[in-house]
């Protein structure tokens, strides 16, 4: 056993380009959905990957697979030795909280969930505002009266997607109708792109054009049924625009990669600092995305408007709502 | 007649030879991936057994499907086939919470017992409503214990997000129990024996299954509803001969098999994670199944496939921990491949088996057959 570790020690000690940084010892933990679900672990894991190029040094990982593991795999990642553990996913807020308290010299950040201690960083999303632009522009680009949205697992962060959603495309066509639907109530909502498929198809027959996927991997399936049919959908998480040019209007993107490449890069240079932060439009956050395969479905009147909103959202003159605020 | 093994062959060679040959496989794909299967093997057998910690994981999980398993293996000597464990301990799981979360600040000595009596109640119920459907409405107790699953998935997903939820928070689980309905750790007790279990969840639960284990058996083969039970599972024409009703048995069995599989909960809600949580069981229910079967639907089996699952989780975990090469889903196709071998294809082996056993014990009186010719 210890001829394993000094020879992965001896591993990451080759892979270090400077010297100097060879005490620093970052670590990962990804979420039930896999590291490559094509959206959110996958936008942590792209943020991780990023920060191993340009520094050359090599970060802890695991992932999870079930409840029992969560304070398990942090409590071996501080062994490790790791500096600075990043962990992905709202559900693991009251592990972080147990192992955060037991090791009190280890940084921990958490994303999509806020812990309150004087080691750990929480960085949240606001969702509702960039599912609010997406929104306007699912009911701009809208010819029926109906725009659809397929959640992936019912939980309150999927509803603020909706919520958000929801307000977008209202404050455009009051009198627009979205169908909402959810892949299902359990983690495998998360994985399921046939029933995703399933879902955005009946949309698209109640009548519905444009269908925003807020669902993981499951969303790879709506956006696909959106390209057979011959509609639009809308990604989410990563910019997504690529999978099916001319067929995706846009992404809401969430730069889940730039809080794990920061978290690492501030640990290093000693600029971290503990505290909830949240991520919205004003701190590049949230967008949507507009590159050169939606370029045409992004005409110059939407960009204008979408653009003019996000102005306004950033200066307060809209205040989107979220949907804990409606939870009583 | 069927050709009968010996017992060690039977309970003893028969299994150790289907694991052999899964672990061989196993070995293949890992060299396949480019790593040592030697030392994948060393890795997943210290990260089980190695020390202190590992041990308390291991035994955790097997804790686990001690329960599980027990709840398929009884359903079996019923001829029943009770897919449904993981619905059934998700609910036991919210009959333990609704008992913890109203009582959690009285004494541990009454909040405890009212705490394992809802998992059970509640597992219960979750059997009994399949065993009901088979018995009285010849539903298929395979296809409604399936759906129950959902079911109660969307039950438990629907309370954690509208009602349990902590109000204004974003994570769908219940407010924490009060100190009375924490299961208390074994640490403290296995110190005096000099194990150090650490900081893994190991807890008293443990105890718990181990007496289910006797009481299983006890009730299976030294009870008179227990015989009843096996009758009906061996021949339903035969028990109604015998003046037994098969579906009251059939009833019996599941709301048993409930009880069982609702007690899971007691370990994992009230022993580890002190809250009720989404999804936390885990896939155990269905791992119940494969479990059950390695152990021939015996108690004592039972312990032992649990145990060997409980090592594959807590040692695979490892695994996947120190060779990145092998992921978590290396560790889902290892466990995969025990359970093909162990439970799918456990009939490979025996022909082969039967010819070299019992061709030498019957060898006697085809002798004496001949002489008598």
């Amino acid at each position: 056993m210890k001829t394993i570790l000094a020879l992965s020690l001896a591993g990451t000690l080759l892979g270090t380009t400077a010297l100097a940084q060879e005490d620093f010892q970052p670590a990962v933990i990804f979420d039930m959905g896999g590291k490559m679900d094509k959206s959110f672990n996958e936008a942590a894991f792209n943020g991780a990957e990023r920060f191993k190029e340009e520094t050359g040094i090599d970060y802890l990982e695991f992932e999870i697979t079930n409840e029992a593991q969560r304070e398990q795999a942090m409590e071996r990642m501080v062994r490790k030795g790791a500096d600075i553990v990043v962990v992905v996913g709202f559900q693991n807020a009251t592990p972080v909280e147990t192992i955060a308290k037991a090791n009190p010299d280890v940084k921990f950040t958490i994303i999509d969930a806020v812990v309150d201690l004087p080691n750990v960083q929480s960085v949240t999303f606001k969702e509702e505002e960039g599912s609010y632009l997406v929104g306007m522009a699912a009911a701009m680009a809208s010819k029926t009266d109906k725009v659809g949205f397929v959640g992936g697992m019912d939980i309150p962060l999927i509803r603020n997607f909706l919520h958000g959603y929801e307000q977008g495309v209202k404050a455009t066509k009051p009198d627009m109708q979205v169908i909402s639907n959810f892949a299902g109530t359990t983690p495998a909502a998360w994985s399921d792109p046939a029933r995703g498929a399933e879902l955005a198809i009946s949309q698209f027959d109640r009548g519905a054009d444009v269908v925003y996927a807020a669902a993981g991997a499951t969303g790879l399936g709506v956006l696909q049924a959106a390209a057979d049919k011959g509609e639009l959908a809308i990604g989410v998480d990563s910019n997504q625009n690529y999978l099916y040019p001319g067929h995706i209007l846009t992404s809401m993107v969430k730069k889940v990669d730039e809080a794990v490449y920061n978290a690492f890069k501030t640990a290093q240079d000693g600029t971290w600092e503990a505290g909830a932060e949240s991520l919205g439009l004003a701190e590049k956050g949230v967008d949507y995305a507009v590159d050169e395969n939606n370029a045409d479905l992004i005409t110059p009147e939407i960009k204008q408007k979408l653009d003019e909103a996000k102005q306004e959202i950033i200066d307060g003159k809209i205040a989107v709502e979220d949907y804990y605020s409606t939870q009583k | 007649m069927r050709d009968a093994l010996p017992a060690w062959v039977e309970l003893g060679l028969l299994p150790l030879l289907n694991l052999a040959f899964a672990f061989l496989v196993t070995g293949v794909i890992v060299v396949i991936l480019g790593e040592n299967p030697l030392e994948a093997v060393e890795l997943l057998v210290y990260g089980a057994f190695g020390y202190g910690e590992a041990w308390g994981y291991t035994l955790f999980y097997a804790t686990n499907f001690i329960f599980t398993g027990l709840a398929v293996a009884l359903a079996f000597h019923a001829g029943l086939f009770n897919i449904g464990g993981e619905g059934q301990a998700y609910i036991g799981g919210l009959g333990a919470g609704l008992a913890a979360l109203a009582f959690g600040g009285g004494s541990p000595f009454l909040v405890l017992p009212l705490c394992v009596l809802g998992a059970a109640l509640f597992g219960a119920v979750w059997g009994f409503i399949p065993g009901w459907l088979q018995a009285k409405r010849g539903s298929h107790v395979v296809i409604t214990t399936i759906m129950l699953n959902f079911v109660a998935a969307s039950l438990m997903t629907y309370l954690m997000v509208n009602v349990l939820i902590v109000r204004g928070s974003q994570i769908p689980e219940s407010a924490g129990f009060g100190p009375g309905a924490d299961m208390p750790g074994l640490n403290g007790l296995l110190n005096l024996f000099g194990l150090d279990v650490g900081r893994s969840p190991l807890n008293l639960s443990l105890v718990l299954a181990l007496v289910c284990c006797v009481l299983v058996w006890a009730f299976v083969w030294k009870s008179r509803p227990g015989y009843e039970v096996r009758v009906v599972g061996q021949s339903e024409p035969a028990a109604r001969y015998a003046g037994i009703v098969p579906g009251n048995k059939v009833i019996l069995a599941m709301t048993l098999s409930g009880v069982l599989a609702g007690l899971m909960a007691v370990n994992e809600v009230l022993g580890a994670q002190h809250r009720l949580v989404l999804g936390f069981s885990g896939g155990y229910g269905f791992v119940g199944i494969a479990v059950a079967l390695m152990g021939r639907s015996h108690p004592f089996g039972v312990v032992l496939a649990a145990l060997l699952f409980g090592a594959l989780y807590q040692g695979g975990s490892e695994l996947a921990f120190d060779m990145p090469a092998i992921s978590r889903d290396m560790v889902v196709v290892i466990q995969g491949l025990v359970i093909l071998f162990a439970g799918a294809l456990e009939h490979m082996f025996r022909p082969f088996l039967t010819g070299i056993f019992v061709r030498r014990r019957d060898a006697a009186p085809a002798v004496r057959e001949a002489a008598r010719g």
